[in-house]
């Protein structure tokens, strides 16, 4: 029987969905700053796996960390470099990274552990689970809530905290400057091209914590491919959200809602490959909603400004 | 001799000249860094080398899987290429490829036709598959106005799962030991071109393609359309361009070459299904569009020397202790200096200083 209004089921959705989250936050920056980072993916991937080897030969899970978000970063800087420095398509380069991640990280994989599949021969570590005092203990708020990896709350607070960069900072109010009217900023003195330099390494600290979230947190493995699209998923995710922090959390909570309810599917005998479709239909179909919502929302302005001007014509 | 080479060479416009120096550049720092790779993972790096570079070339048969993996190759080139000129960022080419493979094994398997009818009414619905696959991003941008480089990422995932559910459920054949359907008819399967290789006849039809493509970017209104679009979609739009239709027209096309890859793939190299993931040519398309600059003559050249690389790459990782993946590194690369607009911009300045400097 499918269940879907258990605790537990909650619970799923909160993990599944603190991937994406992370990354989608990473988006938000970029798109604020008018970068498009579909290399996304491959920071996520290349952090999954750095994050891996370096906890793995370290037993240390702080150098683990940083390992996952000196890749994530790399990945974001060569972007940068090529992209702001060397003029090529952002999206090429996007492309490119992520291609290169793919095999890349099988490459390094095998140098360093001898492993094509996954990290199964080095012991990595994981980033712990925590119980929150009092919260774990209401019944069903509790069981759903409390118990995540610590990973999941840090992600939940980097929403409040891209917030308050954006909104509250004034080096947030500068990278919002940017995006919307890069001419503007620079009339006033803002070096454009550094603005968006920081805004994508912050994208590669903040995707980092989605791949090590991966590799170090609901597996305990990296694993050839194992980020599957899920860097495309919170460029939607943003992009629904209208790179609003909060917006965007529902966004990603409905993408890991779908992921979630996925498998309940599974579980009462649909076929694996519809159930597996599931989450990239919700994806397209969020698309169009949001799309068809902000026309219906830009006719209406047009046609309140019409009325304003010309009461009579209209 | 040598003066009328450098002649030649200066009589070139400058943009010419600097581009083929900046491509060759890219490539020359590729294989450096290849080297260097190579030397730091390997106990005998000059015989992984030398299988990198000379393995293809070691047989009738090897060379064989270079030209036999260039034909997709060069189809998704196409594909991609043709939806990159009108600027359309659609990455739904490996779902197409393997939507259109899918249905031409269904059609094989279901309609009852006699040979030569049956593989050509399969490889156009499987093309025509394809072109569905590319289609719907398409539309949904044109009516909804949402990107479609996001949109044909899920498309690529929704595909595969499809595929597979339909083989898996309906075409599967229990006797098999792994995954696959069951066996083709034999009069389906593509004619086998060349002797002690598996060149199927795919080929011809790949250069028939070639040619089309090429005449319909270049001779035609549509193809005109097309360019213009991708070059300035503003403008196009002001000197009465239909901007929409080329849209769908175009990331439709790049579909039906993508689906057409796929189904020549599935009936001229296996007898049965086989595939067991997405086929390695993922984002290939987009290496080949990149390496080749968009232009359908050069795309043959680019998947040849893409294809050459993998198979060198393959005969490495067989037979010494470098792995095969190294090369999604040098790949990226190529394309990242390929793109790079500035990269050796200074030289550039130099010369168009020298230029004028010469010319005073």
């Amino acid at each position: 029987m499918i269940n879907l209004l258990t605790p537990e089921f909650f619970f799923t959705v909160i993990r599944v969905t603190t991937p994406i989250l992370f990354a989608a936050m990473a988006a938000i920056i970029c798109s604020k700053s008018g970068v498009i980072n579909i290399a996304l993916e491959s920071i996520m991937l290349t952090a999954a796996l750095t994050g891996v080897l370096a906890s793995g030969f370290s037993q240390n899970i702080f150098i683990g960390m940083v390992g996952g978000i000196l890749g994530g970063m790399f990945i974001a800087g060569a972007l940068a470099y090529f992209s702001l420095y060397l003029k090529a398509d952002i999206i090429l380069v996007g492309i490119a990274l992520n291609l290169m991640a793919v095999g890349g990280t099988v490459f390094v994989m095998f140098v360093f552990t001898g492993d094509r599949g996954s990290t199964n021969s080095i012991r990595s570590l994981q980033f712990p689970d925590v119980n929150i005092p009092l919260l774990q203990d209401i019944p069903v708020v509790g069981t759903a809530l409390s118990g995540h990896n610590i990973l999941t709350y840090l992600a939940i607070l980097s929403v409040i905290g891209v917030w308050f960069f954006l909104s509250k900072t004034t080096y947030g109010l500068r990278l919002r400057s940017v995006g919307e009217n890069p001419d503007a900023a620079t009339s006033v003195g803002i070096d454009v091209r550094k603005v968006k330099l920081v805004a994508l390494l912050i994208s590669g600290f903040l995707g980092a914590f989605g791949g090590m979230y991966m590799s170090m947190a609901y597996l305990s493995v990296f694993s050839t491919n194992m980020v599957a699209g899920r860097g495309f998923i919170s460029l939607a995710a943003a992009s629904m959200g209208q790179a609003n922090p909060f917006g965007t959390l529902l966004a990603a909570s409905f993408f890991g809602l779908m992921e979630s309810v996925s498998y309940q599917l599974q579980a009462i005998g649909i076929p694996a490959q519809i159930v597996g479709m599931v989450p990239y239909v919700s994806v397209i179909i969020g698309l169009v909603l949001y799309a068809q919502y902000q026309q219906s929302l830009q006719k209406k302005k047009t046609l309140s400004k019409q009325l304003k001007e010309d009461p009579n014509e209209a | 001799m040598l003066k009328l080479i450098k002649q030649r060479w200066l009589d070139q416009p400058l943009d010419n000249r600097f581009e083929s120096i900046r491509f060759s550049m890219a490539i020359v720092i590729s294989l450096i860094v290849t080297l260097v790779l190579v030397l730091l993972v390997s106990n005998e790096p000059l015989f992984a080398l030398q299988q990198l570079f000379l393995g293809p070339l070691a047989s009738i048969r090897k060379f064989g899987n270079v030209i036999e993996s260039m034909i997709p190759l060069t189809f998704l080139g196409l594909s991609v290429a043709i939806m990159f000129s009108a600027r359309q960022f659609n990455l739904g080419s490996s779902g197409a490829l393997f939507l259109g493979g899918t249905v031409t094994a269904v059609v094989v398997l279901t309609l009852p036709l006699p040979g030569f009818v049956l593989s050509v009414v399969a490889i156009l619905l499987g093309a025509f598959t394809g072109g569905l696959v590319t289609l719907i991003p398409a539309f949904i941008k044109l009516r909804f106005g949402a990107s479609e480089l996001v949109s044909s990422l899920m498309m690529n995932f929704i595909a595969l799962n499809l595929g597979f559910f339909i083989i898996l459920n309906y075409y599967r054949d229990p006797q098999a030991g792994s995954l696959a359907s069951f066996e083709f008819p034999s009069s389906s399967l593509l004619v086998q071109l060349i002797p002690g290789t598996r060149i199927h006849t795919g080929l011809l039809l790949l250069f028939i393609m070639i040619v089309l493509i090429y005449l319909f970017i270049q001779k035609t209104k549509w193809g005109y359309a097309l360019r213009m679009t991708g070059f300035n979609k503003s403008f196009a739009t002001y000197s009465g361009i239909s901007t929409g239709a080329v849209i769908l027209y175009s990331q439709f096309l790049g579909g039906i070459l993508a689906g057409m890859a796929g189904s020549v793939e599935m009936l001229g190299m296996y007898d049965r299904f086989r595939w067991q993931a997405m086929p390695t040519y993922a984002f290939d398309g987009v290496i080949v569009a990149v390496l080749a600059k968009n232009k359908p003559q050069y795309i043959p050249l680019a998947a040849f020397v893409l294809s050459y690389i993998r198979i060198g790459a393959d005969t490495m990782s067989v037979n010494s202790d470098v792995s095969f993946q190294v090369i999604a590194i040098i790949q990226g690369l190529i394309i990242i200096m390929i793109a790079a607009n500035a990269f050796l911009a200074k030289y550039r300045q130099r010369l168009v200083v020298q230029e004028a400097i010469t010319n005073d």
